[in-house]
């Protein structure tokens, strides 16, 4: 469990020198990384990874209101490092791998599941956006 | 503020398009370009003003009786330190802090900037991310280790291979087949123990697991089309990644 939050943090924190954020944001993209991270690991064991991821993500969408508001920054610098070890990218080649190999069956499955999974990110990311508008309304 | 002070209409039209240009190549999301490229043209005196972004052109008008104006976007990176900076360009603009001459010159600079980590610390940190994704898979330290190496290799290579030949697919295919077969190699080698692990963990650099996301997100905003054409690009990098592996494979095994 430690090893898997060191490397998620370490992971997220790595991607986001690859979309070159500004170098003060880099620990809390890995953290919002690895809080993400945490709460799939938490929660894939009792739920649905489409669920876990869902909420994973909201998770992610929240820290990174919390920071982009901080720092004024556009939420999507810290969004971009949370979400990366949650994104379906293993899968998403698994499946064009599968394609490739004739193996038709596993490949759908492992694209529908992707899609699924992407699905979930990017409405998680929406919920997360759209609960920090109703707090800034009902504060104001 | 009036448009005098601020310069021809001509002049802000240019200005806004700019800032629009330097968030959509470097990875901002659709509505974010959209709302930045109207408020900054509210902030200039013109509140009526209107813009239409898809991944590869930007319209943009001020008025109904002003003629739209189009920027052609063909190349498209991540650089988000880019859209930080116009975002706080704009943000300066629309409190009155800095006038359109300075906004100007500012944006200026931030489109000429290089990107500010240097190619081998690209590659190094691509490396230990391709290693630590190993390990989020559930791969051994004996992968993870294999994997550090062919996942710098393969950004390493990725990155040359673009330019060398302008065509995006071919370097990722190439750079996937590269990944294959070192992964391979190693396993071969005694140095790591399940090929596909390697494999997983030293890909993701190059997965468009962020452009699958982002294009579904834009969906649910409703740019069909910035969602379909992102979804398309993101369709193809999956398919140049899985035929380089998929080559490789089929050879070795």
């Amino acid at each position: 469990m430690i090893l898997q939050l060191i490397t998620s943090f370490i992971a997220s924190a790595m991607f986001c020198i690859l979309f070159n954020t500004p170098r003060r944001t880099l620990l809390q993209c890995g953290i919002s990384g690895m809080l993400g991270w945490m709460v799939y690991l938490l929660l894939d064991p009792h739920w649905k990874s489409v669920v876990a991821t869902f909420f994973a993500t909201v998770v992610v969408g929240v820290v990174s209101q919390i920071f982009a508001r901080s720092f004024k920054m556009p939420v999507i610098i810290f969004s971009v490092g949370g979400i990366i070890p949650l994104v379906p990218g293993g899968l998403a080649y698994d499946a064009m791998r599968r394609f490739v190999e004739d193996d038709y069956t596993t490949a759908l499955q492992a694209a529908v599941q992707a899609f699924l999974l992407s699905g979930a990110i990017a409405t998680g990311l929406v919920l997360s956006e759209v609960l920090g508008q109703m707090f800034r309304r009902s504060k104001s | 503020m009036n448009n005098a002070e601020s310069g021809t209409t001509y002049e802000i039209i240019d200005l806004c398009l700019l800032a629009g240009k330097i968030m959509l190549q470097n990875g901002a999301e659709t509505y974010r370009v959209e709302d930045t490229m109207t408020r900054m043209a509210a902030a200039l005196g013109f509140p009526g003003a209107h813009s239409y972004v898809t991944p590869t052109v930007i319209m943009f008008t001020t008025s109904r009786t002003e003629q739209p104006k189009l920027f052609r976007i063909e190349e498209r990176t991540t650089d988000l330190q880019k859209v930080a900076e116009v975002n706080d360009i704009s943000r300066c603009l629309s409190q009155r802090q800095i006038t359109s001459a300075q906004a100007r010159e500012r944006l200026a600079l931030v489109d000429d900037a290089a990107h500010a980590y240097s190619v081998w610390l690209q590659i190094m940190a691509a490396a230990l991310a391709g290693g630590c994704f190993t390990i989020i898979f559930k791969g051994s330290f004996w992968d993870a280790l294999p994997a550090l190496f062919v996942s710098g290799l393969g950004y390493a290579s990725v990155v040359y291979l673009q330019r060398l030949v302008q065509i995006k697919f071919f370097a990722e295919l190439t750079a996937s087949a590269l990944i294959g077969l070192l992964s391979f190699l190693f396993v071969q080698a005694g140095i790591g123990s399940e090929t596909d692990k390697i494999i997983i963990g030293s890909v993701m650099p190059l997965v468009p697991g962020l452009l699958i996301t982002n294009a579904v997100r834009d969906l649910m905003a409703g740019h069909l089309i910035s969602g379909l054409s992102k979804g398309a690009e993101a369709f193809l990098t999956a398919f140049a990644i899985g035929t380089g592996i998929g080559l490789v494979l089929s050879f070795v095994s």
